[in-house]
């Protein structure tokens, strides 16, 4: 069974070629083949190896064995000093145990133990907002007495990135939604011959939900991601820990000008959404439906009262710190790797768009029982 | 690994040669006409003080920057002039050792080192699962550890680590950026008799940018000082501690350089005594 890799001769088993990494396949099924089994006992020459590497080390140890390996000064004196010593080496961490048991599970406990850690991750993942906002409003409490420790310029920084710089997207999106819900009306008002009620339509839409709403998700997109992301960079370079060791609050350096921000941003980017949204659908209702905007202006006064614009205003704030909160807890969740701001900023993402629909579908029930 | 004729240490046949290097980052010279020769089987050491351009020399000859002016010859071919198959040849011989590890955080050890194998040597992931866990063996890291992930790892764990991965592909180069920094005193001179036992068993060249002087009396053949854009001195550790340069002399025979040598007198006298 003469092969590239191995021969023998009489008693004696020659390695011989290039044992290295490039050859380790070749050489592996090669031995596989051969019905050379163990050579713990046999002689062995490795005088025609011409190149020889860990890869190819490990080979000629797996199949001479680790006593044999050591003992390599002994019957294989010819071989290079600096293989010797490699082989040596590598039986030396061969030696060790190298296989760790892992534990494994049938199945069904696998997927009963994963449906529990989700339940249990869920839960702890409520309680941990809950005592997150019980903390952020304490601490803001506890600041508002006390003006001189406001962080203006953190907060006034923070506005301008989460508030001004979204005005665009939010007023685009919002004008574009709004053409959107007049054709919808348009077409399906046309049938009772009451289009002029595409007015109404657009304007009860955007004034309670759809102003305030997108504006919401969209700032938990574009927002929320941003504060996991920049707390969870923080986290894992240690500077949590360096702040606390300080001794100041990284509630009240991190988390209250965020608050603060988004506070201030969501309820005017709120009515930026509103108006934009009624830019759109008084565009339709005038190109399409000939309503002119006198018209529309007229109509709007006439038939739309203030207070549906104070129910969707007021739902703004509580978006806006349902927001931050989340976007900064998760950030504090971050442990060490990248891996870990990447899922914790998705979870942030979706946890806050979440909340944001809830909170609005019970608001929604809310005012309708209350007849506002 | 070097071929086997070659004795192991005592060659001057050199594989890197740095020429005329110059790197500039804006108006700020950090290099200015460098020239710099690492030879087969050695341990270079370069040292100098903070912001003389020791990593930037490193990423110029490993290929991640570009330098401004100058060449760097590795292993007989210029980096420059390669196309992109080609350097990438010759980076696979490469082995890098990044300052902070640099291990992949969303895989565990085995997997991180099983990579290259994986890619590279095109092995199916049992074989490369099963040389990473030697690797790490090698590296003197508990087999419990090939399953660990980098953020569960100690400073000096992750060092041995990133050694391991640094020699998945058995390198002919490897390229050591302050592997000691952050590391305890004992953790430290363990590395540094690991590297000196692990190059005398592969072979491979040590280019290693270090502040640390333990390290320079323990591991390193030649010692090459950075100093005004340039290399000021490269020689063996006596004859650069000599040096008439006013940093050469603060670094080498400030208080730390007179108990690191010391040391090394001590550890060097006690092994006379028991032979």
């Amino acid at each position: 069974m003469p092969s590239e890799w191995i021969a023998r001769h009489d008693q004696t088993v020659a390695l011989q070629g290039e044992w290295t990494l490039a050859h380790y396949r070749d050489i592996k099924s090669a031995l596989a083949q051969s019905d050379i089994g163990q050579l713990t006992h046999e002689t062995v020459s490795l005088d025609a190896i011409t190149r020889l590497d860990t890869a190819g080390a490990v080979l000629i140890i797996e199949l001479i064995g680790v006593e044999k390996a050591t003992s390599v000064a002994e019957w294989a004196a010819e071989l290079p000093k600096e293989q010797q010593a490699l082989l040596i080496r590598i039986a030396e961490a061969m030696n060790a145990p190298l296989d760790v048991a892992q534990p494994s599970h049938s199945r069904i406990n696998q997927a009963l133990a994963s449906v529990g850690l989700q339940m249990v991750g869920l839960w702890s993942q409520q309680r941990q907002l809950l005592a997150f906002i019980g903390l952020v409003i304490a601490t803001l409490f506890h600041l508002a007495l006390r003006p001189r420790r406001w962080r203006l310029t953190a907060t006034v920084a923070h506005i301008q990135q989460s508030g001004l710089n979204a005005v665009p997207i939010v007023a685009l999106l919002t004008f574009m939604v709004g053409a959107v819900v007049a054709f919808l009306g348009a077409t399906v008002l046309q049938d009772f011959g009451a289009t002029i009620y595409t007015i109404d339509l657009v304007a009860f839409s955007f004034l309670r939900e759809f102003g305030v709403l997108l504006a919401a998700i969209l700032l938990a997109g574009r927002t929320a991601s941003a504060f996991t992301a920049q707390i969870g960079a923080m986290k894992s370079n240690e500077e949590i820990d360096a702040l606390q060791a300080q001794g100041l609050d990284p509630i009240e350096l991190l988390v209250l000008p965020r608050v603060m921000a988004m506070l201030i941003s969501l309820p005017m980017l709120a009515f930026v959404g509103m108006l934009s949204g009624l830019a759109g659908g008084a565009m339709v209702t005038s190109l399409s439906l000939d309503i002119s905007l006198t018209q529309f202006m007229i109509t709007l006064q006439k038939d739309v009262s203030v207070t549906h614009f104070l129910v969707g205003l007021s739902k703004a704030p509580v978006f806006a710190f349902v927001i931050a909160v989340i976007g900064c807890l998760e950030g504090f969740k971050v442990s060490g790797s990248a891996q870990s701001v990447g899922e914790h900023t998705t979870s942030s993402v979706v946890q806050s768009i979440f909340m944001v629909i809830l909170i609005d579908a019970v608001a929604a029930l809310f005012f309708m029982e209350m007849g506002w | 690994m070097s071929d086997s004729d070659k004795p192991i240490k005592q060659t001057t046949q050199p594989v890197i040669k740095v020429r005329g290097l110059i790197n500039r980052f804006g108006s700020v010279v950090v290099h200015d006409n460098l020239d710099l020769t690492l030879n087969r089987g050695e341990i270079l050491g370069v040292v100098g003080g903070s912001g003389t351009g020791k990593s930037v020399l490193l990423r110029s000859i490993v290929g991640l920057k570009r330098p401004n002016g100058g060449t760097v010859e590795v292993l007989g071919h210029t980096l420059n002039e390669l196309n992109d198959k080609q350097r990438s040849q010759i980076e696979r011989r490469f082995g890098v050792l990044f300052q902070r590890g640099a291990l992949f955080s969303s895989l565990n050890l085995q997997e991180n080192i099983a990579l290259t194998l994986i890619e590279h040597a095109k092995l199916p992931r049992e074989d490369a699962e099963h040389l990473a866990r030697i690797k790490l063996s090698l590296v003197g890291l508990p087999p419990q550890a090939a399953l660990q992930f980098p953020e569960s790892l100690s400073g000096g764990m992750v060092k041995r680590a990133a050694l391991a991965r640094a020699l998945a592909l058995d390198p002919d180069i490897l390229f050591l950026d302050e592997p000691t920094a952050g590391l305890d005193p004992i953790g430290a001179a363990a590395f540094d008799q690991l590297l000196v036992t692990l190059r005398d068993a592969l072979g491979f060249s040590v280019f290693l940018v270090t502040h640390d002087l333990d390290t320079l009396y323990a591991a390193c053949d030649r010692v090459a000082v950075l100093s005004q854009q340039h290399v000021l001195v490269v020689d063996t550790i006596d004859k650069v501690a000599e040096t008439n340069d006013e940093w050469v002399q603060d670094y080498f025979h400030g208080p730390r350089g007179r108990a690191a040598q010391s040391a090394n007198t001590a550890s060097s006298t006690n092994a006379y005594r028991q032979e």
